[in-house]
């Protein structure tokens, strides 16, 4: 069956309150950042100490969500999935605005936003970071020439293609995000390998979830079918990378443990008295790992979309709890600087963070930008199909 | 007869003007570089480093090296900026062995490591290290990512959290970027000895030529047992310690 797509109407009032209320937050994301580029970083909770705060924390929660919204899409070129192809162009459209988003918190907690050029015309080629540039503007380029081959009919031969290449490269840009922590050799909580990999596995679990919020949301608010199979599909795909990224956290943790150098930071995270382990196990675990497992696979619950709706919040919240513990909470542990000796004064002690306002607003209007650009790009092209009733998405289907 | 001047000749003019100009414009900004710059140029063939003896300072002399390198090059004096916000190029630490108790105190700041983390992670060069093995940051480059920050092992990087006013003129500082200690790179151009060095005084902290093999410090380094401190990252550092 020909699929059909077609642009959003977006004349309703819900349209436009949609638009003011995420302009109202990009608007206070702005005002955040004027605050605290104006007088600079002290107006924030960061410090010597912790000097990647909450806007990383958002940031690069959207920039490995990012990645992992473009699954959809790859499922179906790369793999010939054939329920997925319907979903293929607001999979990259997702993927591309969750990027946009992302780095553009980065971009504004720079100590020198205004230094930008700099950073696209000097490369340090032995720096993950440039590398990590480099990789997100390519993102960019590659998916947007994936969407033109899958939107121009003479170019479809084509998408698989350039479907397989954008795959290649989400890959390539997940493991050069997680990287950035791998390569830290000096900080215990970091330097570990399986960082790159456990990026990648919660790529996919973040980036479905946003997917499935951003498809089941627009389908309800523009009145048009989206079916069961589709819906489960996606439900229990989100279920199988909930229980990966779960996996990856215990391996990781588990093998931390063994090693005697990181068994402080690890039980400053898991059993300490600190915030972060609170923040582990009720936040990370259960909020964003078990309860949305129970929710996507209780029996009674099947084709609910309302606790799939939730259990898709809460991996994301989870998620940000997630990259907050690895972010905040592996700059709080001090440095093992003398293995053997205990450091009385100068450095050492768990670093205090409490984030400021302004950094929150910072991160949320990243989201804000990211849901806007989704919200007027369905506008203005055909994104969506038609419908994604059961017939149409899985022409075996019997009702 | 006037010849009027057509567009092809206007442009060989202007072109030819332009080379001219440019080619004896830049002669004379070489030469005046040349002028002002060190009469020797920085080389691979020369490794500044600095040799801490902890049994020989006292607590005084490590307090005295961080209000030495403060008047220096002005940091610290941070208005705003509230405990670990504020710039720290020079700490003193205090160490206890867990086995024996043995308490030690030491001075700690960059350690103009070989192979500086610092200067790997960093996106756009502004962390470098000089031919003599000085590393510092191109403030004009750093973009104020703090990626420098999460690598280096030894905290010795300060973020400028604030606005700054009264600077010194040979360390010029800017809100928004990272600074650290740049082993008084001003002084030690004109044959001087960094400030921290110059305050104490004594054969407590020697500072010198690594390579040299007359200099003070290379002929110590070969009598003492000395120390790096994070010696298990391969970083080989400029600053070694004996008596930790």
């Amino acid at each position: 069956m020909n699929i059909r797509y077609e642009q959003i109407q977006g004349r309703s009032l819900g349209f436009y309150a949609l638009v003011a209320g995420l302009g109202v937050l990009i608007l206070a994301a702005l005002g955040a950042v004027w605050h605290m580029e104006h007088n600079g970083h002290w107006v924030t909770g960061m410090s010597n100490r912790i000097v990647w705060g909450m806007p990383h924390v958002f940031a690069l929660f959207l920039i490995v969500a990012a990645s992992g919204a473009l699954n959809v899409a790859s499922i179906s070129s790369v793999f010939n999935k054939k329920l997925y192809k319907p979903m293929s162009r607001l999979s990259g459209l997702v993927s591309l605005a969750l990027l946009a988003g992302g780095l553009m918190i980065l971009v504004l907690d720079l100590g020198r936003p205004d230094r930008l050029i700099v950073a696209m015309t000097e490369y340090n080629f032995k720096s993950i970071f440039a590398w990590n540039i480099i990789l997100y503007n390519g993102f960019f380029v590659i998916v947007a020439i994936y969407l033109w081959m899958m939107f121009e009919r003479r170019m479809n031969k084509f998408s698989s293609k350039a479907g397989l290449s954008a795959f290649t490269w989400r890959l390539i840009l997940t493991t050069g995000t997680g990287s950035i922590f791998g390569f830290l050799v000096a900080r215990q909580a970091y330097d570990a390998v399986i960082m790159a990999p456990m990026f990648i596995i919660m790529s996919f679990a973040f980036g479905l979830a946003f997917f499935i919020l951003i498809l089941m949301a627009s389908y309800k608010w523009t009145d048009r079918p989206l079916g069961d199979v589709v819906v489960n599909r996606l439900g229990n795909l989100l279920g199988v990378f909930v229980a990966a990224v779960m996996y990856f956290v215990a391996v990781k943790h588990l093998g931390n443990l063994y090693l005697a150098e990181n068994a402080g930071v690890e039980n400053f995270i898991l059993f300490g008295e600190y915030v972060y382990s609170d923040l582990f196990w009720y936040g990370q675990i259960i909020l964003g790992g078990l309860i949305p497992m129970a929710l996507i696979y209780h029996p009674a619950l099947r084709s609910n979309r309302s606790t799939l709706g939730l259990a898709s919040v809460l991996v994301l919240i989870g998620g940000v709890i997630q990259l907050y513990i690895i972010i905040v909470g592996g700059q709080a542990y001090p440095m093992e600087m003398f293995p053997g000796k205990e450091i009385l004064e100068g450095y050492g002690g768990i670093a205090a963070y409490t984030p400021s306002l302004a950094e929150i607003m910072l991160g949320v209007g990243g989201i804000a930008v990211a849901l806007i650009a989704v919200t007027f790009l369905v506008k203005f092209l055909p994104f969506l199909p038609e419908s994604l009733a059961d017939e149409v998405s899985d022409p075996h289907h019997k009702s | 007869m006037s010849k009027t001047l057509n567009r092809r000749d206007f442009i060989k003019t202007t072109t030819a003007t332009t080379a001219s100009v440019a080619t004896i414009a830049s002669g004379i900004t070489l030469t005046t570089f040349a002028a002002n710059a060190n009469e020797n140029p920085v080389t691979n063939e020369k490794r500044w480093g600095m040799l801490i003896d902890t049994n020989r300072l006292t607590e005084a002399n490590i307090d005295g090296m961080v209000t030495a390198c403060k008047k220096e090059h002005g940091w610290g004096s941070e208005a705003h900026s509230t405990g670990d916000q504020k710039s720290n190029w020079i700490r003193k630490l205090k160490v206890k062995d867990k086995a024996t108790g043995k308490v030690t105190s030491l001075p700690l700041m960059c350690q103009h490591c070989e192979e500086p983390p610092c200067v790997d992670v960093c996106p756009t060069n502004a962390s470098m290290k000089r031919e003599d093995g000085i590393v510092l940051v191109d403030r004009h480059l750093c973009i104020g990512c703090r990626y420098c920050m999460m690598a280096c092992p030894y905290d010795a990087r300060s973020f400028v959290h604030e606005d700054l006013t009264d600077q010194k003129e040979d360390m010029p500082r800017g809100k928004g970027t990272v600074e650290s200690c740049t082993l008084c790179v001003h002084k030690v151009d004109k044959g001087e000895a960094p400030a921290c060095v110059a305050s104490v005084n004594s054969d407590a902290v020697i500072f010198g030529d690594l390579y040299d093999a007359n200099s003070k410090i290379n002929q110590t380094l070969k009598k003492v047992q000395s120390a790096q401190i994070r010696a298990d990252l391969n970083l080989n550092t400029g600053v070694r310690y004996s008596g930790i």
